[in-house]
């Protein structure tokens, strides 16, 4: 591996090794993020609704 | 041991258990991903034949990998659930149905990436090809008739029942290479004698599928809790949870 730009661009191959690369770091973050926000709210919610509850 | 197992099928135990668990099973995450980009983008050679663009191997085969383990917890967590009505293994069941679609996705995807520059065409309806597409359907089912049924146990037995039908499709991959003439390549590693691969360019591969491995406990645990939560909404040791909030 002599240069950065010779690492890019993976003997003519570039396109194809980083758009497959980027595609599975989008997919595997978003696996990921999207059910830790999900998280986050459902326990707002829950802890909105239990509030509520003790009021009424 | 079996009195961890025992304690670790109880709700409340799992959720705290599993919240603690989270960070270190990142961390390991992170450990064999980092080995395993270093190891496969930078120090393996290019291959004789494909040139650099075999690259895409190290994410290609721990996704299809991954694809058809998932699909077994699946099915198995399933079965479980559905003879001994065990909350948490339908819970596994439904948390893993994301991932698996997920990485059947990938594997689909970069192997049609792949094979543009190796076959010239991104799609061929050939045998190994076709049935990880079934398979991604199944998936897909799945999780859309989870959505389809309000009572979650009712869903989970119907889930599971289409999970099970759906592992005759397994077999149907691994071994499609093998029993019709495909244009998708045999298998590499998992030969019973020496596997065609050299150990600079093994390592890194099994690496990056303990990596997604991991990476697939992190995803399922962080699901299952989201899942758990919502169905024991009004039991006490979520009153209780949320209540210091």
């Amino acid at each position: 591996m002599n240069s950065l730009a010779e690492f890019l661009h993976m003997g003519g191959y570039g396109s194809y090794v980083w758009s497959a690369y980027g595609i599975a770091l989008v997919a595997m973050v978003l696996a990921i993020i999207v059910p830790l926000r999900q998280h986050t709210s459902l326990r707002q919610r829950l802890t909105r609704q239990l509030k509520r509850k003790k009021e009424s | 041991m079996m009195r961890f197992i025992h304690q670790l099928a109880s709700p409340p135990f799992f959720y705290r258990f599993s919240g603690k668990a989270l960070p270190w099973l990142f961390g390991l995450f992170a450990l064999f991903l980092i080995y395993g980009l270093y190891g496969g983008l930078v120090l393996a050679p290019a291959d004789y034949q494909q040139g650099e663009s075999y690259r895409i191997i190290y994410i290609h085969v721990p996704a299809a990998w991954m694809s058809l383990f998932i699909y077994m917890v699946m099915a198995i967590s399933g079965a479980i659930g559905l003879i001994w009505r065990i909350k948490l293994a339908e819970v596994v069941a439904i948390s893993s149905a994301p991932i698996g679609a997920m990485f059947t996705f990938l594997a689909l995807v970069t192997g049609s990436i792949w094979g543009k520059p190796m076959w010239g065409t991104w799609w061929e309806w050939e045998a190994r090809l076709t049935s990880e597409l079934v398979l991604l359907f199944l998936y897909l089912g799945v999780i859309a008739l989870y959505n389809a049924v309000e009572d979650k146990r009712i869903a989970s037995r119907a889930v599971a029942i289409l999970a099970l039908v759906g592992v005759v499709n397994i077999p149907i991959i691994h071994y499609s290479v093998e029993w019709w003439n495909t244009l998708h390549q045999g298998p590499t590693v998992t030969k019973f004698d020496k596997p065609s691969i050299h150990l600079s360019m093994l390592l890194p591969l099994l690496s990056m599928a303990v990596a997604f491995k991991v990476y697939y406990g992190v995803g399922l645990l962080v699901r299952a809790r989201n899942e758990l939560l919502q169905r024991e909404r009004n039991t006490g040791w979520v009153r209780e949870l949320l209540h210091d909030e």
